[in-house]
């Protein structure tokens, strides 16, 4: 089958049934995407799957084939980071920082359809990714700032 | 399809209750009285709730991770975690095709039957729908047909699809009848 990860065409010889957490990490060895909990409780898994946010532990590769992929590897670099992980630089929101890569996607999947959201759209938005460190609060900031609201 | 003990016997009860039908006052309603006892079953109306948040388990308790129906405008979706099928394994989010939360105009949650009788055939309500289309969907729609075999740790219906196909068609047949 041939998923599109990170723009580029890939062609991967894998069952159908495999996780697309699994296709990323295991396969394509892209691990900045996070195993957390496999079930859909956690959000550390978050990827962008034709630009709508998912647990990409409980998506089959068969639902990502023909389809577009995005993880936090594709979003940005180090040397030219995207809005939302500069804010998240900026404001020092990572703790352990497991769960953040899931954050930020859910993150920017929230600013593709609210370019200025506010506390209330942030949190119903966010609810899904689960922080253990409790870094809410810096999360909620970052997000504010990426959009241009700080 | 399994059939359950309970299931299989209401499903007799209606069979019996079909071909004891007679004429019978509006007030009464007797078909709408076992397809309310459907509609309002964990199964259909934890996705037909009166709030802003789906419900979950057979104790019907809103869903976790405060799911709200504005996360789909905020870059979610059901799907974000409910895709066509359910993943192999313990635990998974149940999945279906289309997995949605329907409009608060089509809750279940709350309502007496006279009033969930007349929002169902209400078309500014219920999706447009013509009483026929009602039982189309019933009858076809993948989230009623997952909502009938629902896999374990969930309670299906109190009867058969099959059976509630039934009801819902002869209870077209009569007019749509509702309770007072």
């Amino acid at each position: 089958m041939i998923i599109t990860v990170n723009g580029i065409p890939r062609t991967l010889e894998v069952s159908p049934q495999m996780p697309l957490l699994w296709v990323l990490r295991d396969v394509l060895e892209l691990t900045g995407t996070k195993f957390g909990c496999g079930v859909a409780q956690c959000g550390a898994c978050t990827v962008h799957l034709d630009n709508q946010a998912v647990r990409s532990c409980v998506v089959p590769a068969s639902a990502a084939e023909g389809k577009s992929v995005t993880t936090i590897e594709g979003i940005g670099t180090p040397e030219a980071p995207h809005p939302m992980q500069a804010a998240w630089i900026a404001g020092n929101v990572p703790q352990c920082g497991y769960c953040q890569s899931g954050q930020i996607m859910s993150a920017c999947a929230l600013l593709n359809r609210r370019a200025t959201p506010t506390d209330a759209e942030i949190d119903v938005a966010m609810s899904g990714n689960i922080c253990r460190c409790g870094t809410y609060p810096r999360i909620r900031e970052a997000i504010h700032v990426a959009a241009g609201g700080r | 399809m399994k059939i359950a003990p309970v299931a299989a016997a209401a499903s007799l009860a209606l069979i019996s209750l079909f071909s004891q039908r007679t004429a019978r006052s509006q007030a009464e309603a007797p078909l709408f009285d076992a397809i309310v006892g459907v509609l309002q079953s964990p199964r259909c109306m934890n996705c037909h709730p009166s709030g802003d948040a789906p419900l979950q388990t057979d104790a019907s308790r809103p869903h976790k991770q405060n799911i709200q129906r504005a996360f789909v405008d905020l870059g979610g979706s059901c799907q974000t975690c409910h895709q066509d099928a359910e993943m192999p394994g313990d635990h998974m989010p149940p999945g279906a095709l289309h997995w949605n939360l329907p409009p608060p105009t089509m809750a279940f949650q709350g309502k007496t039957p006279a009033a969930l009788c007349a929002d169902l055939q209400d078309e500014t309500k219920n999706g447009g729908r013509s009483l026929d289309a009602l039982v189309h969907h019933v009858s076809t729609d993948p989230l009623v047909l997952w909502g009938f075999d629902p896999g374990p740790n969930r309670t299906p219906p109190p009867m058969t699809h099959a059976a509630f196909v039934a009801l819902m068609t002869d209870w077209v047949a009569e007019g749509a009848p509702c309770p007072n």
